[in-house]
This record gives C-alpha cells, structure tokens and sequence, in this order.
C-alpha cells in the first residue's frame, strides 16, 4: 500500500518537475524583450495591440496599471453577468435553459472574474453552451492571465532600479492569453477528448438501459439521459487557469470531464503546472534561479505535508465501516478506506492528492466530494486554503502571495537580528510592511467575518446539509474557499440563495481585487527604489534556512488565525469520530 | 477615463472572440473528426440500439447482474442529466443507514456468501455515475451472479478478469471493472431465464 502511495504521488511530481524548467524559460522568454515564435504569434499580437488602440512600447507606473487592469475585470465583469440574465433568448442553447437569476448570476460573474470559479449552481443544468464557452471560458482565460500580469509586475518592481514603471498591463494580458495558455489549453483539450471526454454542440444522448429501473413512484424507467457538451475546451482551461469550475456539476469526478487514471494524471498536472514553472520564471527574472527553486520547494514541502495527512487519514477510513463488517483494507484487489463519495478508477490515493493539490493551487476542481471526507481528511484542503492560497496558489496570484510571505519573513528575520530587511537588494520599508500586512489580513478577516456571519443568521444556517460539527464545517470552508479565491466546496451546503450567492459573491471580489491593489502597489515601490549592495548582514533568501523560515511564517500565520475555527468543525468531528 | 475604457471594451471583445468563440469551436471541429467516439460520449451500440456509455455507469439490482456503486443523483440513480454525490459527512447518520440498506440488499440476494462486502459496494460514488467497481467488489457477487444465470461460478470469474482494467502503465490509478461490459458480455454468454 505504501509502495502504491509513493509510486502514484512520486510520478505526479516528477512529471512536474520535468515541466518545470522549459516551460519556465519559455514564459520568461514570453514576457522579455523578443517573445518566441514571433513569426506565428507576432503578427496576431501586433493586431491585438492596434484593435486595441495602445502603444505596446508605452509603459505605465503601478496606478496606471492598476486601473487598466480593474476597467478590464469590471467591464468583464458586467459582461459575464448580462450574459447570463439573457441565455435564454440567445443562441447554443439546445436544452432552452431559462435565464438565470441576479443573485446567482452575481455569483457566477464574481466567481469567474476573481479566478475563484466557486459554482453555486449545477452546469449541466443551468448554463447554456453559449454562456459555457462565451462567458466562462473567456473568463478562465483573462482572469488566469490578470493573474500573471500582476505577477510579472511584482517581478519588475523587484528587478528594476529607480524606475516609475512596472509594464503595460495590455501587453502582459495579451501575451499571457496568446502564448501561455491558449497553446497549452489546445493541446490538452485534444488529449483530454483523445481519453473520452466529450466536446459536442450536440444535445444530450439518450440510451436505452440494459436493465430497466422501476422509480420510487412505481414506474418503469428504461432510458438514460447523458448530458453532453463542449466540455474538454473548457476543462483544459479551468485546470491551467486554476480556475475550477467544471462543466458538470460534480467537476473532474463526473466520468465524460476526467475518464481515465491518464486524464486523471493531466489534470492534476496542469493546475499546478503554470503557478510550478513561474518559479522558474521569477528565478530567470531576477537573475538568480536558486530564488525560484527555493521558492519552489518551499511550496513542495508544504503540500507534501499535507498530502501525507490527508491520505493517511482517507486511507484508515471511517469506523463505521468496520463495526458493519465491511472489509475497507487497501490491497490488490480494492483501493479500500473511506470511498464514500469517490470513483473507483482514482480510489484513495489520486483522489486524496487531489484534493490537496486542487487547495495548495487555488484551483478547487475536485475529483471526489470533500464534503465526504474523514474530519482530517477534510481539513488538510481547508488549511491549505486558509494559509492564503500561496501554495502554488492561482497562476500569478499563488507566487505573488508567496513573494509578499518572502518579504514578510525578512522583515521578520531583520527583526531578530536589529537590521533594515532588505528581499532581492531592496530596502523592504514601512509602506512595503504596511502593504503586505493588508494582502496578509484581507482574506483571513472574510473568512472568518463571513463564517460568524452565516452561522448566526437564519438564512445562513437554513440550507447546512449535514449536522452538528461537520456543518460548521461546511460553511467554514465555503467562507475560506471564497475568501481565498479557491473554489472547491464541501458541496452539500446549499449555496445557491440569496444569503450565499451575496456574500461569498462580495467576498470573492473583495479579495482577489484587494490583494491585487496593494501588490501592484508594493511593485511600484519597490521599482522606485535604489539596488543596494549585498552586505555580510543581508539575509541570503535561496538557503534552506530561508526556506524553513518561510514554511514557518506561512503556517505560523495561518495557524495562528484558523485553530479555533478549526476546532469547532473538523477538530471536535475527529474526536467525535473515534468515540 | 477613455484612454482606459477604450481598450478595456476592446479588450473584451477581442478575447471573447478569440477564446470563446475560435477556441472551443477549433477544439470541438478537431476533435469531431480525428476522435468522434470518445467527443459524443463514447456510446456502445448493439444491434442499431446505444445501449449506453462505456464511461457512465447504470443502476442494477436484478441478482443476475453485477451491481455498480451506490448512487446519489436524483429523482433516480445513474441520472446521467445530473451528476451529483451523496455530500454525506462521515457521522452523517443518513450514511449508516443508507450503508446498511445496500448490506441488507447484498445479503438478502445472496444469504450464503461468506466474503466480507467490500466498502466500494456499499458507498456512493463522487460522480453518482462511476461506471466502475473494484475487482474484490466484482469477485464478491460472482456466486450470485452464476447461481442468478445458471453458469459455472469459474465461468462468470473469468468473464470478470476478461473485464478488469489494471492501472494504465501498471502504475497509474486503481484496477477495476466496468459493470456495464461486464454485463452486457454476460447477456451475451446466456441471458437471464
């Protein structure tokens, strides 16, 4: 069993790693002076840029960038969410949808323009193709892109010396989309279709069932319905994007969105494999690739955590099943443990890794139901997102939080020691601090401003699914999952009402909207200031002391604020569980 | 405010068309044509009729057919219109019972079987359409399945090890059987009296 264990989560990660170094060098090269293969994508680049109206040589300092880049995520916005109100009267909509209604399309519209893709409502039931492809595909693909545009910002402000600008926003979302992730989401699509996943402007297929059912109302059933659909072109994207929402409403464990232990394999890979490479990318940026690896393998070693807890705890499984005579031990024959609300072909260990991959990354498709897991289990995927999706995080936005945690944990190491924190030969100052303790709190008092919130109102309470602690649980991750632009559910809480769709709407925007501001600010000044020399007193950040400092400050923070909310839901439930 | 609105509509515009429109139809014109089975759902037709998908599995309860995973979707399981799970928490008691209720149907269909049930049978899938078991969950209803059809129970045991995938690569994922080959090949060798 052990040997299964390390096997399946020793293959996943070599893979990546093999990933790692070309696909970092090619988006460095993307984002530098001369991107390649310029003879095919330089002539639809340049056509961008006139229908745009820009001069892509213009430069803009951080609030120039800052409003670019809201004026294109409010009008997306308001875009996505007409789109919806209107499905009905527009075309690509064989199941004649209705519309859907303002607060879920609130909802929806804030879920995909944060990079959240939190999905209150089922797809296969409430979006049309034309609001799948045209709205929430184009969103998978400009927020991931937003998200590496700011990246790419941050990165300037750190390499540049006493300049006022940080790029043009234009040109990084442009060249985010055209060279990144459409190639890549193309060529996975076609795989993924290769494995069985379906992609057709068809309606559903109907079947006739081998054996007829008779329904609890005493009639005969003998057909099938099997919802179809466009569905790899958009799975390719929300995994590369970290975005999430699947085509089907029970995302990458429905068996037309991830058939096969291959498909299975490619998927989990590209939700961590641009937030992996872009390591790579900070260390060529900055003219030092030990930055990137240490960056990485912090990340590494956190998941692996993780990881570890929470198939080890999916593997010893539920006692329940051992007081029924149920056999649930792993061997040859059975995957065994707690397989309540996971698929046979992915059995513990792929769904359990997973499901930590999908929350280190801020991806949260998911392959089984959460809501299902053992109390550990299920808390391994909300930690990961409470420490601030920063491992790994969102495409741009997990490596921007983990340079602003970087700066963070010199500060604090220059306050052990009585020296200014400098990160990469900058100063690190009181408005750098300032900014970074905003990007640190914005999140974790959402998460728990809502939680409070939800569990002391009727609304709020009214649609928990399971009681007692495992409820609290419920709404505790929904809130984390929102407030940390993740996405995933422990989907039993009934979350498309009113009260919900409102406030995990707000909280989405809130805080993809508001770590991005002050980033770009830290940007803008750090590309003001002056290098300065390497000292015998500056703190090298590519050792593995680094390293260990900033596993320690990440989870430091992140325990700090989250154990006694952790212990009202999945702590009390696993002492409850083992009475 | 116009040196920002302007390309930000245009913006829009553009990637709409260019990832919502170029993208998906290039993907699916691709993928019509160099996969077509697997793009429209990868049916099984048999004798002019599509007897289902070879990925979505179907509900079974006669003795004479191996039975799938629990399922969860609703108004009826296998609902392949609305996938959904069961969403129970571990000390949910709605997962005792519904637990129970499949243990009671496995026993009651096969009062005589001393293999301990294996924990795929008794719990709903993620999906509420695995097409899949495991194989110890496939060994365990042999005996029910040969007496239910009046075959040998050697012959009904190497149908299901005809019908056992192993991880892809002998490493990736979980080996398992697919319920609804599995049975339509058992229709084929003798159908149910």
């Amino acid at each position: 069993m052990i040997s299964n264990i390390i096997i399946q989560i020793g293959s996943f990660l070599l893979v990546l790693l093999a990933c790692v170094i070309p696909l970092g060098r090619y988006m460095a090269k993307v984002y530098g002076e001369t991107p390649p293969m310029q003879r095919f994508f330089g002539p639809i680049e340049r056509l961008i840029y006139r229908l745009l109206g820009i001069d892509a040589k213009t430069e803009m300092n951080w609030k120039h960038y800052a409003v670019a880049l809201l004026g294109f995520n409010g009008v997306g916005l308001l875009l996505l969410y007409g789109l919806q109100r209107v499905q009905a009267w527009l075309p690509l909509n064989p199941q004649q949808l209705p519309a859907i209604s303002a607060d879920s399309a609130f909802n929806t519209a804030a879920s995909f323009v944060s990079n959240t893709n939190w999905q209150g409502y089922a797809g296969e039931t409430t979006m049309s193709y034309l609001t799948q492809m045209l709205g929430l595909t184009v969103q998978n693909f400009v927020s991931a892109a937003t998200g590496m545009a700011v990246l790419i910002g941050l990165i300037r402000g750190i390499t540049r010396r006493s300049s006022s600008t940080i790029g043009n926003f234009w040109v990084d979302l442009t060249r985010s989309t055209l060279y990144i992730l459409l190639p890549l989401s193309l060529v996975l699509s076609l795989v993924l279709v290769s494995q069985g996943v379906v992609q057709s402007l068809n309606t559903s297929q109907t079947i006739e069932l081998l054996q007829p059912i008779v329904n609890v109302d005493g009639q005969t059933i003998s057909q099938q319905t099997i919802a179809l659909g466009p569905a790899a072109s958009q799975i390719a994207i929300k995994q590369l994007g970290t975005n999430g929402g699947g085509f089907f409403n029970v995302n990458s464990a429905h068996p037309l969105e991830n058939p096969t232990p291959l498909s299975n394999l490619l998927e989990l890979l590209s939700i961590v494999l641009i937030p992996a490479a872009l390591c790579y990318t900070f260390g060529i940026m900055v003219g030092d690739k030990r930055q990137g690896w240490a960056i990485l393998a912090t990340m590494t070693i956190i998941l692996l955590g993780f990881t570890a807890l929470a198939v080890g705890a999916e593997q010893a499984g539920n006692p329940l099943y051992q007081k029924l005579g149920i056999d649930d031990q792993a061997s040859a024959l059975q995957a065994g443990g707690n397989m309540e609300g996971k698929e046979t072909r992915f059995g513990i260990v792929n769904s359990a890794l997973w499901a930590t991959v999908t929350t280190a990354a801020s991806n949260g498709s998911v392959n089984s139901m959460h809501d299902s897991y053992t109390p550990l289990g299920g808390l391994a995927p909300m930690v990961l997102m409470q420490l601030g999706e920063v491992v790994f995080g969102g495409v741009g936005s997990g490596l921007y939080g983990m340079l602003i945690f970087a700066i963070i944990t010199v500060f604090v190491a220059g306050l052990m020691v009585g020296r200014t924190p400098e990160y990469l030969g900058k100063k690190i100052e009181a408005f750098e601090m300032k900014m970074a303790a905003l990007i640190i709190l914005i999140p974790c008092v959402t998460t728990l401003l809502i939680t409070a919130i939800a569990v002391s109102s009727d609304a709020g309470k009214a649609t928990v699914f399971n009681s007692g602690a495992h409820g609290f649980s419920e709404v505790l991750y929904a809130a984390t999952s929102a407030a940390n632009n993740n996405g995933s559910a422990f989907a039993g809480l009934g979350a498309n009402t009113p009260f919900y769709n409102t406030w995990l709407g707000i909280a989405m925007l809130v805080s993809r909207f508001w770590l991005i501001i002050p980033t770009l600010a830290i940007a803008g000044g750090l590309a003001n200031k002056k290098l300065i020399p390497q000292s015998a007193g500056t703190l090298p950040t590519h050792t593995p002391l680094f390293v260990g400092l900033l596993i320690g400050v990440v989870l430091i923070v992140g325990a700090l604020t989250f154990i006694p909310a952790l212990a009202l839901g999945p702590i009390v439930e696993h002492l409850l569980m083992s009475l | 405010m116009r040196t920002f609105l302007r390309p930000a509509l245009a913006a829009i515009i553009i990637f709409s068309v260019l990832t919502g429109i170029i993208y998906p139809v290039l993907v699916t014109a691709i993928a019509q044509v160099a996969f077509p089975s697997q793009a429209n759902g990868s049916l099984i037709e048999q004798a002019g009729v599509q007897r289902g998908s070879a990925l979505i599995g179907q509900q079974f309860d006669q003795a004479g057919y191996f039975w799938g995973r629990l399922s969860a979707t609703g108004p009826v399981p296998y609902n392949a219109a609305a996938s959904s799970g069961s969403n129970y928490g571990p000390l949910n008691p709605s997962l005792a019972e519904a637990v129970q209720a499949r243990i009671a149907a496995l026993k009651a269909a096969d009062p005589n079987n001393p293999l301990p049930i294996p924990v795929d049978l008794v719990t709903a899938s993620a999906s509420g359409l695995d097409p899949e078991i495991s194989p110890a969950a496939a060994l365990y209803q042999v005996q029910r399945v040969a007496t239910a059809r009046g075959l040998t129970q050697s012959q009904v045991q190497q149908l299901v090890e005809q019908h056992t995938s192993q991880p892809t690569l002998g490493i990736l994922g979980e080996p398992r059987v697919n319920v609804l080959q599995l049975n339509m090949a058992l229709d084929q060798i003798k159908a149910i009296d």
